[in-house]
């Protein structure tokens, strides 16, 4: 089934970003089940405190620690593990591992340092937020009984935000020129323009999402971001052919010989009931038309696409297995 | 990790708000004419989570008041670029402009929220112009006025004020309806300006001020470990910028925190109402469910609920799995008439399923809020990005069977 070659074999670090409603967590969790089926030990992390991964995969809310999400069956699979990743304990954990600041972290905590500092300050939050990611990324045979990630998947925020989250340098420039945040901020960075890292924007095939995909992708080249593909997320059926769509649209179906065709089906075909299929299959074909102008938008990107299906039952577990599946398929894992 | 006491958003600190028991009636109708013919209703919130249609949907409710004789403003805070085209708001100079195109014998404004030029107007307006400029040239003062993730939604609020003043003083309109930023939660609206204003009046700010205003017996051993820790990490340079802009904003501190306050009484008041908007998605309802229940703690006046994007149940009784089976039989079939009805059936299976699987979420929120309101509109074929388009949308939400209007 899958591919035999992932079209981002050097990327250890996938950001997945999407407009609201497009299904980005979905993707993102769909990506780290591909990656582990390639027998790549797979973090799996949020940043925007929703909880979407631990009610994606109907486990009890994660805490800012490294959980087992999903344990391979097959042999040669990878397992995934998850972090929701908190500004506040990301800002704590920083300060007790490079100031060893135990009593006064607390005293900033008491005086709402820290919840200054995370929420309030610009750009701080997302340099905590990635640093933990680069903190995961970073790890190393060196690092004593520290698990080491083959993958990361980042859930990452919304496409309209993505460019300002990721360049949390050019963020923080007009603020801290100087300084341990600043400098944490330059090493993020460095992996975050490398080739190690690749972002991936989730889009519907409707008019809003796909402009939001276009500027993201201008935004991430202009700050330097490498992008990785564009996935075209919950794609309608694609059971009607062009001929079958036009006639549809046009009202010119062959209701006698579509009659015949459901009756040889063992469909009792009534007229209302013909009526109504047909009248289905209008509404559908006027969808993927706009579909179609859409696609050819994001093709003009100019780079790699990837679609997914709508999944007609919702996302559950054999739902997420599917698209995952499927992205090995096409080669985003 | 210590639990602390923390000013984010979650809404699993609040308690559920609900019946206790399921009843057995189905959600009330939510009568959207009725709601934009009150001549006592002045102000209409559309809330939701991100990606569910808020703007056309405040757009939409917008035009159908004004054409129904309200005069009326829209604040849109993002639309989509031929939408705001349409309306004649794609220049953004945060003032409300005519929409060209309206009919009937109201009247129908159009703004799009310009965020960091609405801040700068407060300070003009609460500060010495010496002291504005001041203010307005500090570097943090520019980071926090354009990208601090809750400015946007303290200032779509602040701009409600305006327009809420404007339109009592001046009488140009009765009617403001109001879109909110595309927050990850809708919760972020509500939050967003007390965050802001308690980090204004924060510890911290006065732990920043107690330099300049001078009084030895502050500087105490723990101010001091904090501000060299707060040196440490973010720099000398920031705090230096941080103090300067927090003693030029001193005298606004107050200011700000009663202007919250206000907007926030206004949001309570007797002639607002709340729209929460949804999509038949988990996500979508579960973030209505939260913001439905905080509003009744917060004492908000609720209108009902708009589940945008449902699909639309077929008139006719063709089960899923009969038609799977039917599209098994005849999907290697060669001619085109069979491979037509296979198709067809195949399309069909699954809108009973997606529609299935709405009717089972919405029957689910439904039964935990009883109370509320509904309206369903059903996904159109295309987007909108016209007026005719949101007058499709406003009669739809008010369709006897709106389900049939878009087959």
């Amino acid at each position: 089934m899958a591919s035999a070659t992932s079209d981002f074999p050097g990327v250890q670090l996938h950001v997945v970003t999407g407009k609201g409603g497009t299904g980005k967590s979905t993707v993102s969790a769909a990506l780290a089940l591909a990656h582990a089926s390639r027998g790549k030990t797979v973090l799996l992390c949020e940043v925007e405190g929703r909880q979407g991964i631990a009610q994606l995969f109907d486990v009890p809310p994660l805490p800012y620690e490294e959980r087992l999400l999903a344990k391979a069956t097959e042999h040669g699979h990878g397992d995934v593990y998850a972090l929701a990743i908190d500004a506040e304990d990301a800002l704590l954990e920083y300060l007790s591992m490079y100031y060893r600041l135990g009593r006064a972290g607390k005293a900033l905590d008491r005086f709402g340092v820290i919840d200054f500092a995370t929420t309030i300050a610009p750009g701080v939050r997302d340099v905590l937020l990635t640093g933990k990611v680069y903190e995961a990324a970073q790890r190393n045979s060196r690092n004593k009984n520290a698990r080491t990630y083959d993958a990361i998947v980042l859930d990452a925020p919304p496409t309209g935000r993505i460019a300002q989250f990721l360049n949390v340098n050019n963020e923080l420039a007009g603020l801290a020129k100087v300084g341990p945040i600043k400098s944490q901020a330059d090493t993020v960075t460095t992996l975050l323009r490398s080739p190690r890292t690749a972002v991936h924007l989730v889009t519907v095939l409707e008019e809003m999402p796909v402009q939001e995909t276009i500027d993201g992708v201008a935004e991430l080249q202009a700050a330097r971001m490498p992008v990785g593909g564009v996935v075209v997320n919950l794609v309608r059926p694609q059971d009607l052919d062009q001929p079958a769509r036009e006639a549809l649209l046009a009202g010119t179906v062959d209701e006698t010989a579509l009659t015949k065709a459901l009756g040889a089906a063992g469909i009792d075909a009534t007229p209302p009931l013909v009526a109504s299929l047909v009248a289905e299959g209008r509404d559908h074909a006027a969808r993927r038309r706009l579909e179609d102008t859409q696609r050819v938008l994001v093709e003009s990107i100019g780079v790699p696409t990837y679609e997914l299906g709508l999944l007609a039952g919702g996302v559950d577990m054999a739902g997420l297995y599917e698209l995952a599946a499927s992205l090995c398929e096409q080669g985003l894992a | 990790m210590a639990a602390r006491s923390s000013s984010r958003s979650n809404p699993r600190t609040n308690p559920r708000v609900g019946p206790m028991t399921a009843g057995h009636d189905p959600a009330p109708r939510l009568d959207v004419d009725a709601l934009l013919d009150d001549p006592r209703r002045r102000i209409i919130v559309c809330c939701g989570s991100g990606g569910v249609g808020k703007t056309t949907t405040a757009a939409s409710l917008a035009l159908r008041a004004a054409e129904r004789g309200r005069k009326v403003v829209v604040l849109t805070i993002d639309p989509a670029r031929r939408l705001a085209q349409s309306m004649g708001i794609e220049a953004l100079d945060n003032v409300p402009r005519p929409v060209p195109g309206v009919g009937g014998t109201g009247s129908l404004d159009a703004m799009m929220l310009d965020m960091k030029r609405t801040f700068d107007e407060v300070v003009e307006s609460q500060a010495s112009p010496e002291k504005a400029r001041q203010i307005l040239n500090n570097p943090f003062y520019i980071a926090v006025s354009s990208s601090f993730a809750g400015t946007q939604e303290y200032m779509a609020m602040e701009k409600l004020g305006q327009l809420d003043k404007d339109a009592r003083a001046s009488g140009r309109w009765d009617l403001i309806v109001v879109d909110t930023p595309p927050s990850r939660s809708a919760l972020d609206f509500l939050d967003a300006p007390e965050r802001l204003s308690s980090f204004l009046d924060g510890k911290f700010m006065r732990l920043l001020l107690a330099p300049a205003r001078g009084p030895a017996r502050l500087m105490t051993a723990g101010f001091n470990m904090v501000t060299k820790a707060v040196t440490t990490i973010i720099g000398g340079q920031v705090l230096s910028d941080m103090q300067a802009f927090v003693s030029a904003f001193d005298t606004l501190f107050g200011g700000f925190r009663q202007r919250a306050q206000r907007t926030f009484e206004l949001l309570q008041a007797d002639g607002t109402s709340f729209l929460v908007v949804a999509a038949p998605e988990p996500d979508a309802l579960r973030e209505a469910a939260y913001f439905v229940e905080r509003l009744s703690a917060e004492q908000m006046p609720l209108a009902g609920l708009v589940v945008n994007r449902a699909s639309v149940e077929p008139p006719v009784d063709l089960s899923p799995a009969t038609a799977m089976a039917g599209y098994e039989k005849l999907r290697d079939s060669s001619d085109d008439a069979s491979q037509v009805a296979a198709g067809l059936l195949r399309l069909h299976a699954d809108r009973e399923l997606i529609v299935e699987r709405e009717t089972r979420l919405r029957g689910r929120f439904a039964t935990a809020h009883p109370d509320v309101a509904t309206v369903v509109l059903p996904a159109l074929p295309t987007d909108v990005h016209d007026l005719d388009g949101l007058r499709t949308i406003g009669a739809l939400l008010n369709a006897e069977d709106p389900g049939s209007g878009a087959a």
